[in-house]
């Protein structure tokens, strides 16, 4: 995020998009309402009719897949009505007139043939978007989880560009991470482009930099494969050994049975995890992992705060904490600097190398944390990024063109499919489904249907359906609800024995390489 | 507090959620060794005293049955329970094999959104210093 969680109730408006806040972020969620309750007005995009729309001034129900269009729309009515921050433009930024021309033919009428949202009701979102002082941009999977992912988070940042709504409390363009550590593993260099601090391992001075750090040579420049990759690489035989920490990608990942295939084509699997799970079948080495509760450690938030985790308990059986599997696998490798104590000898090191960390410690983080950046230990973190100047000085307005997703409903698939979670669970449900208390409120998975498209197909509330797609079949429980539009079916992807994702598209963004699990084509028969 | 006479021990330790990326506070309950519930931590600067249903349970799966709680190594086609020191000499000859016969490339870690930032530090290095390779990534995509 831009900004804090705390100042969404500053603003005076919230435009909630791609995010079902109160089911996948609830304490944020209620942040919103709360905002709400003060007098914010909310503005609600998602396909799926959602909690929060019953909150909402105005609510737009896109067509899965059409948010560059509909982006695009709502800068083309900005402009056109001259309520664009002009000021804010002539300082912050650059390349508004190119945006201007982009956006030109995005008229009202025209996104809404590709987007079925009705003109009026863009008009009136971008209105009330732009004419207030302090507007929010909330956003998660909704936006990101498409071929055109990062031009549709592209066009979001043009908005707030455009009307000045950067760098001030109440203000900004904010992704909610979806679990617990995205932002931290991505801050630690978990990615195959970065190391910490996303210092970039193709820059030759980076490079050398950690060279230096860790005593080695001869760091790798070349970046990396991204986890679709290297399922791909795996299954054409050229990637032979993985290492798993702590994932299950045999629920998570878009078209399971191509993942299973490259699993098994592998000559060597490690998989460390607290829970027993789908992965380890194919797995040569299964290593038992400890818990947030039995280990020392940090996570980041996806307000960038840096928090701590406190090992309550010792590791449950002969588990071990991750830090110390890894540590311990190198270490048989042969390599040094790995003679760690404990995770804040480790975290010492991380803030060493890591300018965005620097200032941290354990000492200062406390129960309260710190958000980064936090160059140094007088440094009190920073909850705003962005009030003075971005880091590459001026802001860039990027023109998207809109483009149709990867896989468009057809005769053979005349339905859109699209996926999401629920209150109740976690991801791909391994730790949530050992909870008792969560299993009580659903253990079963699902697929959402209109009740004109259900009519059509003669089905009925609670029928079991098969749900296809050209990658696999599943079967599940029928709801027939107006929450989802015509031609739009919804599932969660919690659940091993029904998963979403024997069904999702692979296919994947060029940049950001996040697989289109938002859109897919599909067909539901009794 | 009293059973025989005799005291069990609890204690309130400070953590964090680890259900979404809100990160609420919360207080685990810890009693005789056995984490047994989950409160909020009231003057947290996110939650301040609220969680949402997950974070009431987030200490639920600590016990579960479907722990892992012993090393395994694959033989005869099956995972069998073996002792840390085997399973780890596994797990780095057979990375080491791989990297040493096709290349560091040929070698991938995923590194994970559940783990921490140590942890995730750690791994990276593992790949990049160790085994040479820039094949590291999590699901932060999905
Ligand atoms: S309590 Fe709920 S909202 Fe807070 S971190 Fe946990 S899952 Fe997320």
């Amino acid at each position: 995020m831009t900004n804090s969680i705390g100042e969404l109730e500053d603003a005076e408006v919230i435009l909630v998009v791609g995010s079902n806040t109160t089911e996948q972020h609830p304490i944020i969620g209620e942040r919103i309402l709360a905002a709400v309750r003060k007098g914010a007005k909310l503005i609600v995009i998602d396909p799926r009719t959602i909690h929060l729309s019953s909150f909402a001034e105005v609510f737009l129900r896109p067509r899965p897949g059409s948010e560059v269009a509909y982006l695009n729309g709502l800068a083309n009515v900005i402009i056109s009505e001259g309520l664009e921050d002009r000021d804010f433009i002539a300082s912050r930024t650059e390349g508004f007139e190119e945006l201007k021309k982009a956006v030109a033919e995005y008229t009202p009428a025209k996104v809404e043939e590709i987007s079925g949202i009705p003109a009026q009701d863009l008009v009136a979102a971008a209105r009330l978007y732009a004419g207030a002082d302090r507007a929010s941009i909330v956003y998660c999977m909704g936006i990101t989880q498409h071929t055109t992912g990062t031009d549709n988070v592209l066009a979001l940042a043009n908005l707030a560009m455009l009307t000045g709504n950067v760098g001030r409390p109440g203000t900004g363009v904010n992704p909610l991470r979806g679990q617990n550590n995205v932002q931290g593993a991505c801050d630690m260099g978990g990615l195959p482009n970065v190391f910490t601090g996303y210092q970039r391992v193709d820059s030759e001075e980076a490079a050398a930099k950690f060279e230096a750090a860790w005593g080695v040579e001869g760091l790798s420049r070349k970046v990396g494969l991204t986890i679709t990759e290297m399922t791909e690489k795996a299954a054409e035989g050229e990637l032979r050994a993985l290492f798993i920490m702590g994932e299950n990608p045999m629920v998570s990942d878009p078209d399971i049975n191509h993942v299973r295939q490259a699993l098994e084509k592998l000559d060597f699997l490690a998989v460390a995890d607290i829970m027993d799970n789908e992965t380890l079948r194919y797995a040569h080495v299964a290593l038992p992992a400890a818990s947030f509760a039995e280990k020392d450690g940090t996570i980041t938030n996806t307000e960038r705060r840096v928090q701590r985790v406190r090992k309550a308990i010792e590791p449950v059986g002969e588990a071990k904490p991750d830090w110390e599997i890894v540590c311990a696998v190198a270490r048989k490798m042969g390599a040094s600097g790995f003679n760690f104590l404990s995770p804040e000898e480790v975290f010492e090191e991380i803030r060493k190398v890591t300018p965005s960390y620097a200032g941290i410690t354990y000492a200062r983080l406390g129960t309260r944390g710190l958000q980064w950046p936090c160059p140094a230990e007088d440094h009190p973190g920073t909850p705003i990024l962005h009030a003075e100047s971005f880091p590459i000085g001026k802001g860039r307005f990027t023109p998207c063109e809109f483009r149709e997703p990867a896989e468009l409903p057809d005769e053979e698939y005349p339905l859109t499919l699209t996926t999401g979670r629920l209150l109740f669970h976690y991801h791909t449900g391994t730790m949530t489904r050992r909870s008792p208390s969560l299993v009580r409120e659903i253990d079963r998975a699902f697929v959402e249907v209109n009740p004109a498209d259900a009519a059509e197909l003669g089905i009925r509330d609670g029928d079991r359906v098969k749900v296809s797609s050209r990658r696999g079949v599943v079967e599940v429980d029928a709801k027939v609800t107006d929450k989802v539009g015509k031609g739009v079916i919804f599932m969660p992807f919690h659940f091993a024995e029904a998963a979403a994702n024997l069904l999702t598209n692979s296919a994947f963004d060029p940049v950001s390489k996040i697989p289109e699990l938002k859109v897919c084509a599909a067909r539901i028969e009794k | 507090m009293v059973d025989n006479g005799k005291e069990l021990s609890y204690r309130l330790v400070p953590s964090t959620c680890v259900y979404c990326g809100t990160g609420c506070g919360v207080l685990l309950e810890v009693m005789d060794g056995r984490v047994t519930g989950t409160l909020p931590q009231k003057d947290h600067p996110v939650s301040w005293g609220a969680l949402c249903v997950k974070g009431w349970a987030v200490h639920e799966f600590v016990h579960s049955e479907r722990r892992l709680t012993a090393p395994l190594v694959r033989s005869g086609g099956e995972l069998k329970e073996t002792d840390w020191d085997t399973a780890l000499a596994a797990v780095a000859e057979g990375l080491s094999r791989v990297a040493k016969e096709h290349g560091p490339d040929a070698v991938g870690f995923f590194a994970s959104a559940r783990c921490t930032n140590e942890e995730n530090y750690l791994l990276q290095k593992l790949a990049r210093a160790v085994v040479g390779t820039n094949n590291v990534d999590h699901c932060a995509r999905l």
